[in-house]
């Protein structure tokens, strides 16, 4: 039962199904194509196939087991474009602020309007892209073409398939050979409005002996309605590569997000990816890491916090394909009122993928008597020198930690607050960004609020 | 200042009556001793001075500067100066010593003062190494997560540190000395002896004659079945040594034995 990334398309269920749990979008949607880069089109109209076959995911699929969609009106969504959509709000300053580091070396920002793109000159010159996908098709096709479908396949999911037919909005990020980019890259996608549904892709591709740190992040305000986002994430990392990348979510709490990233690792290649999810309504995300070259390394450093009635479900993956290859995930989550989380992980071991070292580790804390954490580790292990260990915690502040600190005249919240950022301690260990953990810090504040 | 002054108390467990009517006066400025035989109800005095939510009082007061602190908050006691070094301290991962201190540091103050805006960090640290200092603790203790992985040892000179730093008037030791060796029992008694002083009333609540001969107890008192059998002068305690409790059992009758 290895994991296999194709799905069975299932038979239609047309019965009994409301109009609105269709998505009312048109092949007349699908981004135009410029002429050089025909692979593109050819890559889109493809993926439109199979979002046609594929039937939004029901809860008798074993994925989306503890994920429901039939609260998400579909066919309300329209894709952002036109007058409308460019009169909608700027993103705030903060969000343009650089989480890592003093400044950074390039910034992307997508909005429901045009794309911003700036990037330093001496980056630039060193041969580093990186744009949006738009500009990528005309002046860098070859390396789009090298980068589009290599880690994610739009026959992953309903989802996968959506962004790739009609994704506007994306990033491509190419760091050539043997290029140590000091600066940090920062890109934004801020998606204001409702009833809009923003479909992005970032692409990702750091060559042989490459470095570079690329912070993400998805935002929008607060709205009454439905927003969804579905996006596409794709992280190549060269022989002997290193990729150090930032992931936050702080979409508002209307928001329905759902994605799909895999991460690709070569030869010696590392990985340290960090991954904050605070804000949405309902999020489905699948993250992967593949290990398939010899000595490859990755880590994977999860933090959320959910509260009202938030709902997140992270999907993940470590996979390791070739002999010595390692990798560390740990996923910290803490769950006010009445909101809920799932992690699913999984490590993979291929025949042959001897003296791999896989770990994995979800650790919940409920906050409150009507939320819930649901926590299911795994392994499938088909070598036979590996070491893999995992855990699974669900817990809560006890009564007795609470008195400690009471007696030593910390107030109750206050006190809340200690044990809470206590919990997430060895999560921050792992982020070597103070402006990041500044974030969640800030987060933890506001959500015990 | 003011007496510690215990009327009466009543307290069950479980729905199990523990204290039993128990009426006991701290002085101020004086260290007071009180031993007993496991089960007598040591421990459930020291919680219930504290605040502890499973202590169930039921009848009685305690007065400590004219308020009856089992209407206040613990953290209400605290401020009002009153410390309990618990007999198992409680592990709180995550969060550092220096940290922990930092905001019980900062709760203090602004309960003095609402205005206080905390702190500064380069002042607590030099404050924290001086009391780290005093009590012969390495720095690092301070980075640590606070009685995470500690040894036994090393929790109770934690416990003597956030006493040394909170400066309580009023502290009940809850078999602070147990389990302790000869060095670290030096360096508790030492911490208590420290803060001794017109403004420190302490309560030491022991098992063992031991820690009583680095802490010089001004009175002793003596507890069974939930009630204060017998006060006396430091002689009590070697008579205790010799003797054990059970005179003590004979001259309170069948009931207390029973």
């Amino acid at each position: 039962m290895t994991d296999s990334p194709k799905r069975v398309v299932k038979r239609s269920t047309s019965a009994g199904q409301s109009t609105s749990r269709d998505f009312a979008f048109t092949a007349e949607m699908i981004p135009n194509g410029v002429a050089e880069a025909a692979f593109l089109h050819e890559y889109r109209q493809n993926a439109w196939e199979h979002f046609q076959k594929l039937d939004v995911p029901q809860t008798s699929e074993e994925a989306w087991r503890r994920t429901d969609l039939r609260g998400l009106k579909a066919g309300s969504f329209s894709l952002p474009a036109g007058k409308a959509a460019a009169q909608l709000p700027q993103p705030p300053e903060r969000l343009l602020k650089p989480l890592v580091g003093e400044g950074h070396g390039g910034q992307i920002v997508m909005g429901p309007g045009e794309t911003q793109v700036t990037l330093s000159e001496a980056i630039a010159k060193q041969g580093v892209v990186f744009t949006d996908i738009a500009t990528a098709a005309k002046q860098h096709p070859e390396l789009l073409q090298k980068a589009l479908g290599r880690a994610v396949k739009p026959d992953e999911g309903k989802f996968a398939a959506m962004a790739a037919a009609l994704a506007a909005r994306g990033v491509l990020l190419y760091v050539p050979k043997g290029v140590q980019v000091q600066e940090p890259l920062h890109s934004v996608l801020w998606g204001p409005g409702t009833d809009l549904a923003y479909l992005s892709h970032l692409l990702v591709w750091v060559e042989d002996g490459a470095s570079v740190t690329y912070v993400h992040e998805a935002a929008s305000p607060a709205e009454n309605g439905q927003t969804m986002h579905s996006g596409i994430v794709e992280l190549y990392v060269g022989n002997g590569a290193e990729l150090r990348f930032v992931e936050l979510q702080s979409w508002g709490e209307h928001v329905w997000n759902f994605s799909h990233e895999r991460a690709v690792l070569q030869k010696d290649a590392r990985l340290d990816w960090i991954f904050g999810a605070l804000g949405s309504k309902l999020t489905k995300n699948f993250s992967e890491m593949n290990l398939e070259g010899e000595g490859g390394s990755a880590r994977m450093s999860g933090f959320y916090f959910t509260d009202g009635e938030q709902h997140l479900d992270h999907d993940t993956q470590q996979n390791h394909m070739a002999a010595h290859t390692t990798s560390d995930l740990l996923f910290k989550g803490a769950l006010e009122e009445q909101s809920r989380s799932v992690w699913q992980g999984m490590i993979y071991v291929a025949p042959g993928a001897q003296q791999t070292d896989g770990y994995q580790a979800n650790r919940n804390l409920v906050l409150s008597q009507t939320a819930r954490a649901d926590s299911i580790p795994g392994l499938e292990i088909l070598a036979d020198d590996v070491r893999c260990t995992h855990g699974a915690t669900v817990g809560k502040i006890s009564d007795e930690e609470l008195f400690y600190l009471l007696s030593r005249g910390i107030a109750r919240e206050e006190a809340r607050r200690l044990i809470v950022e206590g919990f997430f301690d060895p999560i921050m260990q792992r982020i070597p960004f103070e402006g990041v953990r500044d974030r969640f810090q800030q987060a933890i504040v506001d959500k015990l609020k | 200042m003011s007496d510690l002054v215990i009327r009466d108390l009543r307290v069950n467990v479980a729905d199990k009556e523990i204290l039993k009517g128990l009426t006991l006066t701290v002085e101020q400025g004086k260290v007071h001793a009180l031993m007993g035989p496991n089960g007598s109800g040591k421990s459930t005095l020291a919680y219930t001075l504290m605040g502890h939510p499973n202590y169930e009082v039921t009848g009685g007061e305690v007065i400590f500067k004219d308020q009856n602190i089992l209407e206040l908050e613990p953290d209400q006691r605290s401020h009002l100066g009153v410390f309990l070094a618990f007999q198992y301290p409680v592990a709180i991962p995550g969060v550092s010593v220096a940290n922990f201190l930092r905001s019980a540091v900062n709760a203090h103050r602004k309960a003095a003062d609402p205005e206080y805006k905390g702190i500064p960090i380069p002042e607590f640290r030099t404050l924290l190494k001086e009391k780290m200092d005093k009590l012969k603790m390495d720095h690092s203790f301070a980075g640590r997560y606070l009685n995470d992985g500690f040894s036994g040892g090393e929790k109770k000179r934690a416990e003597i540190l956030q006493m040394a730093t909170l400066m309580p008037n009023m502290a009940i030791l809850d078999e602070t000395d147990s389990g302790l060796d000869i060095d670290a029992l030096r360096n508790v008694a030492e911490g208590v002896e420290a803060l001794r002083g017109p403004d420190f009333g302490a309560l030491i609540i022991t098992h063992y004659q031991r820690i009583l001969n680095y802490v010089k107890p001004d009175v002793i008192h003596i507890m069974l079945d939930g009630r204060i059998a017998e006060t006396g002068g430091p002689d009590l305690a070697l008579k205790l040594e010799e003797h054990g409790y059970d005179w003590i059992r004979e001259k309170h009758g069948e009931a207390a034995a029973a």
